[in-house]
């Protein structure tokens, strides 16, 4: 089960390749598919791979990723 | 207000301060140093900026970061030091913000000397930055003069959102002559809705000189032009010495345009109807004034410390075929008004022949 | 099955605009603006906050940060910030500069904007090239580094050695707080971002001058892709360019 869910914001990407160069669980890459600007945008492979880690955030120059982490509610 | 003594630099200084000047940003050149050395104190008492820069370059563009943000501001120079800021004062002018800046005119060109001079006529009314546009160029003949039209000129520059540069050679700066200062205005507090102060719950504001497509650089431009428009309309100003019925018309600014009024007196002693036409606004040169002077007057004596360039703003002024003689001085060297004089009475002369 | 709720991890600061930037793919100058506005966010001074864009590649900054902006002739955004602060001392300025703007044209101003120790924050951006003007070399080219005006390589014998700007400005008693740090990979653009935070924080404590060196690529004009990019920093910039803090005031300690 998926621990985290990266979005990536497909208009803004510009197929730079870093983010598939950092993600330690290997679930990015470069699709075929091209945005409005004719790049090969990103695209997430292997969503139950991700752990919200977000380094692919981290790494992005264009802020294309928008992550989140699943938490477990505290008992109340 | 009372008149008292005043040195031509502190008088323009003290100026800016009653005109509510909040930043003042210089570099010391000779012979304006006495402006910024007089505002190193007075500013710091009463608690506004001062900063003495590490060139005019830079002091140029400490100008224009506070000019950005909506508040009085002011630096000056002499002749080389105009050169080092003309890129910042294109930007400046290509902003739309306000700025008074202060040129006392020295021997040129290159290192020039200290001694006075008028050689920047064409820097600052053609050439004082890249691109079309025209700062408001006034030329004060007195110490009192300067005081009005710099204490004027933070209105005017902020009037029209542009460059307002007072000229007046190195003798005004340096000498002493009695002046009345203007009441102290107090520090404005109202910001344009230009001004960069922070975008505090509104979308952020910019002010840039960049505009990479060309209708727009051009729409920018168009909007530049009909404000030296309205300038040329509204701004014009230049005093007359016994010029209505003046055969021979002198004109000449500044200092040279007192030289010019002595030495018609001189003239009129001698039966010879001289007068003098003195622009005040060297941008927007008083052409049309000049023009319609010229019908009565028979000959044109144009006086500059210079080889002739506001010559060539007369000319223009009254025609290719109107009879305009000159007569200047270079590298500092003041003419006299007894050399004046007798260049009056050879075109008087030969006037009596034709 | 303990219930599980999504928290979110990472979004786009508030202190950039929605603008897509211009920048070519991979270019690190999008992620120093993303830094620069998450510290502005932390800091909550986006509404307080004035910058100063360079000519260069960045000279478009100010359609990216949701803040209010100047466009700076080039080398001159140390004066116009200093113009700005000392008459608006309760407004954060900064200025964001390229190798070219702040180590070459603009030396004059930086140097003696750091050593009046003026209270400003300059982001400055090393990618060791001219990126806006087609890839000419900088004055932070490295010896024999290939560009459109070094063909044969940087000759240092001709050109001269390339510049040190943190270790030259560390020298100066107005600085507070000078530090180069790394875009070219996540450690160290998360170890850039506390160096940022803690040069706006120098500042808003009034202690006196601070700069971040950020060493950045150009894959375009280093004719490079984006990965490879990262790489050629990695081994050919930080051997020359040493990263760490070269200044830290006493007082910035604290902070």
């Amino acid at each position: 089960m998926a621990k985290g869910r990266t979005v990536i914001d497909e208009a803004r990407c510009k197929g730079c390749k870093l983010c598939v160069s950092v993600c330690p669980q290997e679930i990015l890459a470069i699709s075929s598919r091209l945005n409005e600007k004719g790049y090969l945008v990103a695209e997430v492979v292997d969503a139950d791979g991700c752990t919200g880690c977000g380094m692919c955030a981290i790494i992005c120059p264009d802020v294309c990723f928008t992550v989140y982490r699943q938490v477990p509610v505290r008992a109340r | 207000m009372a008149r008292e003594l005043w040195k031509g630099n502190e008088a323009l200084a003290e100026a800016a301060v009653r005109a509510g000047v909040v930043a003042y940003f210089g570099y010391p050149i000779t012979p304006q140093t006495e402006l910024l050395e007089y505002l190193s104190l007075r500013m710091v008492r009463l608690g506004r900026t001062f900063l003495q820069a590490e060139s005019e370059l830079a002091a140029i563009n400490m100008v224009y970061g506070v000019a950005c943000t909506g508040v009085r501001v002011m630096t000056s120079s002499s002749s080389p030091g105009i050169s080092l800021m003309q890129e910042g004062l294109s930007y400046i002018a290509a902003s739309e913000v306000p700025v008074v800046l202060v040129d006392i005119m020295r021997g040129g060109p290159g290192l020039g000397n200290i001694q006075p001079s008028q050689g920047d006529y064409f820097q600052v009314t053609r050439s004082c930055g890249h691109g079309d546009f025209r700062p408001l160029v006034l030329a004060p003949a007195t110490v009192q003069e300067g005081v009005d039209l710099v204490y004027e000129a933070f209105d005017l520059a902020e009037k029209y959102r542009t460059v307002v540069i007072v000229v007046a050679d190195g003798n005004i700066g340096q000498m002493m002559e009695p002046a009345e200062m203007p009441p102290m205005r107090d520090i404005s507090t109202e910001q344009p809705d230009w001004a960069l102060v922070g975008a505090d719950g509104r979308s952020h504001r910019i002010i840039t000189s960049l505009f990479l497509s060309a209708e727009k650089l051009e729409t920018l431009n168009l909007r530049l032009q009909a404000k030296v428009q309205r300038v040329r309309e509204n701004e014009v100003r230049y005093r007359e010495h016994r010029a209505e019925d003046a055969d021979i018309l002198m004109v000449g600014f500044g200092t040279m345009g007192r030289i010019a009024q002595t030495a018609a007196d001189m003239a009129r002693q001698k039966g010879i109807r001289a007068g003098v036409f003195r622009p005040v606004s060297l941008f927007p040169f008083p052409s049309a004034a000049l023009e319609t002077r010229s019908h009565q007057a028979r000959r044109i004596l144009v006086v500059e410390m210079s080889a002739g360039q506001m010559l060539e703003d007369v000319r223009l002024a009254v025609g290719k075929d109107y009879p305009v003689e000159f007569y200047g001085r270079m590298g500092g060297v003041i003419p006299l008004p007894d050399e004046v004089f007798d260049a009056v009475e050879k075109i008087h002369a030969e006037m009596c022949h034709d | 099955m303990t219930e599980v709720t999504e928290e979110l991890v990472y979004q786009r600061p508030e202190s950039l605009t929605q603008v897509h930037t211009h920048y070519c793919p991979g270019c690190t100058h999008g992620t120093a603006h993303r830094l620069v506005g998450e510290v502005l966010d932390e800091l909550n001074v986006r509404g307080r906050t004035i910058g100063i864009a360079p000519v260069g590649c960045s000279v478009l900054a100010y359609y990216y940060f949701d803040v209010d902006f100047a466009e700076a002739a080039h080398g001159r955004a140390p004066a116009m910030a200093t113009g700005m602060k000392r008459t608006h001392p309760d407004k954060v300025i900064f200025t964001y500069q390229g190798d070219g703007d702040l180590a070459a044209i603009g030396t004059g101003e930086i140097v003696h904007a750091a050593g009046r120790g003026e209270n400003i924050t300059v982001i400055f951006i090393n990618n060791a090239i001219y990126g806006m003007t087609g890839g000419q070399m900088a004055p932070t080219t490295l010896e024999d580094q290939k560009t459109s005006s070094s063909p044969l390589g940087r000759d240092v014998s001709i050109a001269g050695y390339p510049l040190r700007m943190c270790e030259l400005l560390a020298t100066l008693d107005g600085a507070a707080y000078i530090s180069r740090q790394s875009l070219h990979d996540v450690r160290h653009i998360r170890r850039a971002k506390k160096a940022i935070l803690t040069a706006f924080k120098t500042q808003m404590a009034g202690l006196g001058f601070s700069m971040v060196e950020l060493l950045s690529t150009c894959s375009t004009n280093w004719k490079m892709d984006p990965v490879e990019s990262l790489e050629w920093l990695r081994d050919n910039m930080i051997p020359y360019f040493p990263l760490g803090d070269f200044k830290v005031a006493e007082a910035v300690k604290e902070l």
